[in-house]
């Protein structure tokens, strides 16, 4: 990671908990947060919002080669998702091989996403795991 | 705003050189531009440098007084700018050069663009590549630029029922071109079969959907178009140069499977120069994957959404096609140094106009485009160059 303390620090509301803006005058939601709403610009009423996390995949892919931070994780499945209030971000699906598909229903959860090496700090943050139907509910999430 | 012209250019061999430094490289490509220009140091105004990453490559910064330097300019004390928009670095070079010229505040202005990529770990090179993307919310969860991409690739395969020899044909048919052009990074022709069993990098892309890791270095030099002839005998029209910009993250665009940046430039560049589409005779475009020659040939107009993987196929971007697109060998073959990619598909172009492209010449050439992408669509440059 080349990431420091500071710089992990001042994202942990939204890494942690999907906090982001919701704009009152215009009613969209953004993710991570705004200072500006880029529809009503400086009319604009923001205030923070936490996301319920629930979401689809828009799209997919399995991850084999990566950089030097991921290298130990692959393979792993990267997925752009949309969550329920709107915005659309960029998160890792926790699932076996094959286990995803576009417009799949994925819920938040809380993992580790890297390391600063052996005695550095840990990164931790929100995954996303399927939901999955009532009959199939024993759930691995490596 | 003036006219302007190429009247030279130069590129060095794109590759794995590691005979050679990035200083090495770009003096070799603008000694050859200002050669081929017939001018002389005195003459130039000023310098442009596209350069993604001499900091992460290279350790060096500074490269705009480094290339005047180099070029044995410094004397001179002319303005030596570096400018960056990560892959698109080298296009956007070429268009600040444009706009100097144009604006009549000077008049003889190289532009030039050079990465040097080898010199670092495969690891280092994708993480300073990396940096093209939104650290914070995309790379920070293991997204890399091929996983993008391959974001792309699915959504349109799903759409559009695109298929994977279909990408791979782009792969096949830029190693193809590249055979022919003697800076070309790699001199070997590939087959559908070879692309499908190369190893996955993120599904659906292999790695021979990817462009390589490059060094190299090209330049052109510009001049007024009512000066060009006292310069060069056969000059190229600069018609329309434009750029367009998009969010900076994949994930926050309007079409997961549109470069809208590009559809942007696009349009301004086709009604500045007041041609259409299907009037380009030869285009160079952006395929850092195959995926994005195909997005590529959509987005410019050249076939509806969703047609790019049928036109491959049918052979219309072939040498012999009716519009053949990245004969250079493209970024996928002729390699893909970043910052002078959008410069080196400048000189492919010239070439292809003055009837100086060999065995690669596509026949009656007199209208060309440039395609040149930053990260995955966050900026986009678009010339259109005439005889």
């Amino acid at each position: 990671m080349t990431t420091q303390a500071p710089r992990f620090w001042r994202c942990i509301p939204q890494r942690y908990n999907l906090i982001g803006t919701h704009c009152t005058s215009c009613d969209e939601y953004y993710f991570p947060p705004r200072n500006l709403c880029p529809n009503c610009r400086r009319g604009a009423q923001l205030e923070e919002y936490k996301f319920k996390g629930t979401g689809t995949v828009i799209t997919y892919t399995t991850i084999y080669n990566a950089t030097e931070d991921f290298e130990m994780q692959t393979p792993y499945h990267l997925a752009i998702i949309e969550l329920d209030e709107g915005p659309r971000l960029t998160g890792q699906i926790v699932s076996s091989p094959g286990g995803i598909k576009i417009g799949m229903r994925v819920r938040p959860v809380f993992r580790i996403l890297g390391k600063e090496g052996e005695r550095g700090i840990i990164y931790y943050g929100t995954k996303f795991a399927p939901i999955l139907e009532p009959s199939c509910s024993k759930e691995r999430t490596p | 705003m003036r006219s302007v012209s190429i009247i030279g250019v130069g590129c060095t061999k794109f590759g794995e050189r590691w005979d050679v430094s990035l200083r090495d490289m770009v003096a070799e490509a603008g000694v050859m531009a200002i050669d081929d220009a017939s001018a002389t140091g005195e003459q130039i105004d000023a310098l442009y440098v596209g350069n993604m990453s001499g900091g992460r490559f290279v350790e060096q910064e500074h490269i705009g007084a480094l290339i005047a330097d180099c070029a044995g300019l410094s004397r001179l004390h002319i303005p030596s700018t570096r400018v960056e928009a990560a892959c698109a670095s080298g296009g956007l070079a070429l268009r600040q050069a444009v706009l100097a010229v144009a604006s009549g505040y000077h008049d003889i202005v190289i532009a030039a663009g050079v990465e040097k990529m080898t010199d670092v770990s495969s690891g280092t090179a994708a993480d300073a590549l990396a940096a093209a993307a939104d650290r914070e919310w995309e790379c920070f969860f293991g997204a890399t630029f091929p996983a993008l991409y391959a974001m792309m690739a699915r959504l349109h395969m799903r759409r559009y029922g695109t298929t994977h020899d279909q990408m791979a044909q782009v792969a096949v048919k830029n190693h193809y071109n590249a055979c022919l052009n003697p800076i070309a990074q790699y001199h070997m022709e590939i087959t559908v079969n070879d692309v499908n069993k190369s190893p996955m990098v993120a599904d659906p892309l292999h790695i021979l959907d990817c462009s390589p890791i490059s060094d190299g270095a090209a330049a052109v030099v510009l001049a007024p178009t009512d000066m060009a002839r006292r310069f060069s005998d056969l000059p190229v029209k600069i018609a329309a140069s434009a750029q367009g910009s998009d969010t900076l993250a994949l994930h926050d665009r309007r079409d997961l499977t549109t470069l809208d940046a590009t559809v942007h430039a696009a349009r301004k560049a086709f009604a500045q120069a007041n041609v259409e589409p299907r009037q380009i005779d030869v285009a160079e475009v952006h395929d850092c994957f195959t995926i994005a020659e195909i997005l590529a040939i959509e987005d410019l107009g050249f076939v509806e959404k969703g047609q790019g993987g049928k036109a491959v196929e049918e052979g219309m971007t072939a040498l012999s096609g009716r519009l053949p697109i990245n004969t250079s060998g493209g970024l996928k073959a002729c390699g893909h140094p970043v910052g002078a990619t959008g410069i080196k598909q400048a000189y492919e172009i010239a070439l292809q106009l003055r009837g100086k492209a060999g065995r690669r010449q596509v026949d009656e050439a007199e209208v060309g485009l440039t395609h040149n992408v930053g990260g995955s669509g966050g900026t986009a440059i678009v010339h259109i160059l005439t005889r």
